[in-house]
C-alpha cells in the first residue's frame, strides 16, 4: 500500500531551509567581516 | 593577472561591489522563490513536490561550482603565487559547504514524497555527501594554516578534491540510480519554459549571494591578517626598545 503524504510541507520546509540557512550564511558572514574590519581599523589607532 | 593581485585595489573594488551582489542577488533569489510557490504550476508526474527544484538544483550547481573555484583558485596559487588566490579559496569553502549542504537536505525532502525514501546510496547522493565531507576537510587544513590564505596542503587537497566534480556529474550516467539524469545541457534544455526561466533566474540570484559571501570572507580574512601584522610590527617595536 502506497502511503499518501501532504507533498506542500516538504516544500514548506525545504523553502524554509534555503531561506533561513541563505540568511544565516550572509548575516554571519557580514557582521564577521565587519567586527574584523572594526578590528584592523582599532589596530591602526593603537 | 598580477595587477589584481594588490589587496588595496581589491579591497576598493570590493567594497561597492559586495552590498551590490548581496543585494541584487537576494532580490533576484527572493522573486524567483515566490515564482516557484506561488505561480509555477504542478508538473504532470512529481506533482507539487517539483517546485523544490528551484532550491535543490541551484544550490546543487553552486556546491560543485564552489569546489571548481577552490581548485582553479588553488591552481593559481600553487602556479603564479598570487596573494589573492589562497585567499579566495579559503573564502569559496563556507558557502560551498552551506549550499552543498541545503542540496542534500532539500533533495531528502524530495526524495521522500517522489521516491518514496529519504536516501539511497547511489552514485549522485553518495559522491554529493563526499563533497560535503571534502569541504569540512578542507576547512579544517585552511584553518590549521597559521599564514593567513596561504597555504600549501590546503590547495594540494583543493586540486586533488576536484576529481569529485566530473564523479558527480557523471554519476547519473554511470550507474544506476533513482536521480534522473541532467535535464539541463549547454544549449539544450528538456524543461518547460515555466520552470526553467525561474529556475535560471534562481540561479542566477544564488550565485550573485554565493560571490557576495565570497567577497565578505575575503575581506574578513584580509583584515584580520592586517590586524594581525600591525600588531605584531608594534609588539617587535616595543621589544627593540625596551
Amino acid at each position: 500500500m502506497r502511503e499518501t503524504l501532504d507533498p506542500w510541507l516538504f516544500i514548506y520546509v525545504s523553502y524554509a531551509m534555503g531561506v533561513i540557512g541563505t540568511a544565516l550564511m550572509v548575516g554571519w558572514s557580514w557582521l564577521g567581516m565587519k567586527a574584523a574590519e572594526a578590528r584592523r581599523d582599532r589596530s591602526r589607532e593603537r | 593577472m598580477h595587477g589584481f593581485a594588490n589587496p588595496a585595489r581589491f579591497l576598493r573594488i570590493a567594497r561597492w561591489l559586495t552590498p551590490l551582489l548581496l543585494l541584487s542577488g537576494i532580490v533576484l533569489s527572493a522573486g524567483s522563490l515566490a515564482w516557484g510557490l506561488w505561480r509555477a504550476p504542478a508538473e504532470s508526474l512529481q506533482g507539487e513536490t517539483v517546485r523544490i527544484l528551484f532550491i535543490h538544483v541551484p544550490t546543487a550547481w553552486l556546491g560543485m561550482a564552489g569546489w571548481s573555484a577552490i581548485a582553479v583558485a588553488s591552481l593559481v596559487e600553487l602556479v603564479w603565487r598570487h596573494p589573492l588566490a589562497g585567499i579566495a579559496a579559503r573564502a569559496s569553502a563556507l558557502p560551498g559547504a552551506v549550499y552543498t549542504a541545503m542540496c542534500l537536505i532539500s533533495g531528502s525532502l524530495w526524495g521522500r514524497p517522489a521516491w518514496g525514501t529519504w536516501w539511497v546510496w547511489d552514485g549522485r547522493l553518495t559522491s554529493m555527501l563526499v563533497l560535503l565531507f571534502l569541504y569540512f576537510g578542507y576547512m579544517a587544513l585552511a584553518q590549521a594554516s597559521e599564514n593567513a590564505g596561504q597555504s600549501r596542503v590546503a590547495a594540494i587537497f583543493g586540486l586533488v578534491g576536484a576529481v569529485n566534480i566530473p564523479i558527480i556529474h557523471y554519476s547519473v550516467l554511470w550507474w544506476n540510480s533513482l536521480h534522473q539524469p541532467p535535464s539541463i545541457s549547454v544549449g539544450n534544455s528538456a524543461m518547460a519554459p515555466d520552470f526553467l526561466i525561474p529556475l535560471l533566474v534562481a540561479t542566477v540570484g544564488f550565485s550573485l549571494i554565493f560571490g557576495g559571501v565570497v567577497l565578505t570572507r575575503m575581506r574578513t580574512i584580509l583584515a584580520d591578517a592586517q590586524a594581525e601584522a600591525r600588531l605584531r610590527r608594534k609588539a617587535q617595536a616595543t621589544e627593540g626598545q625596551a
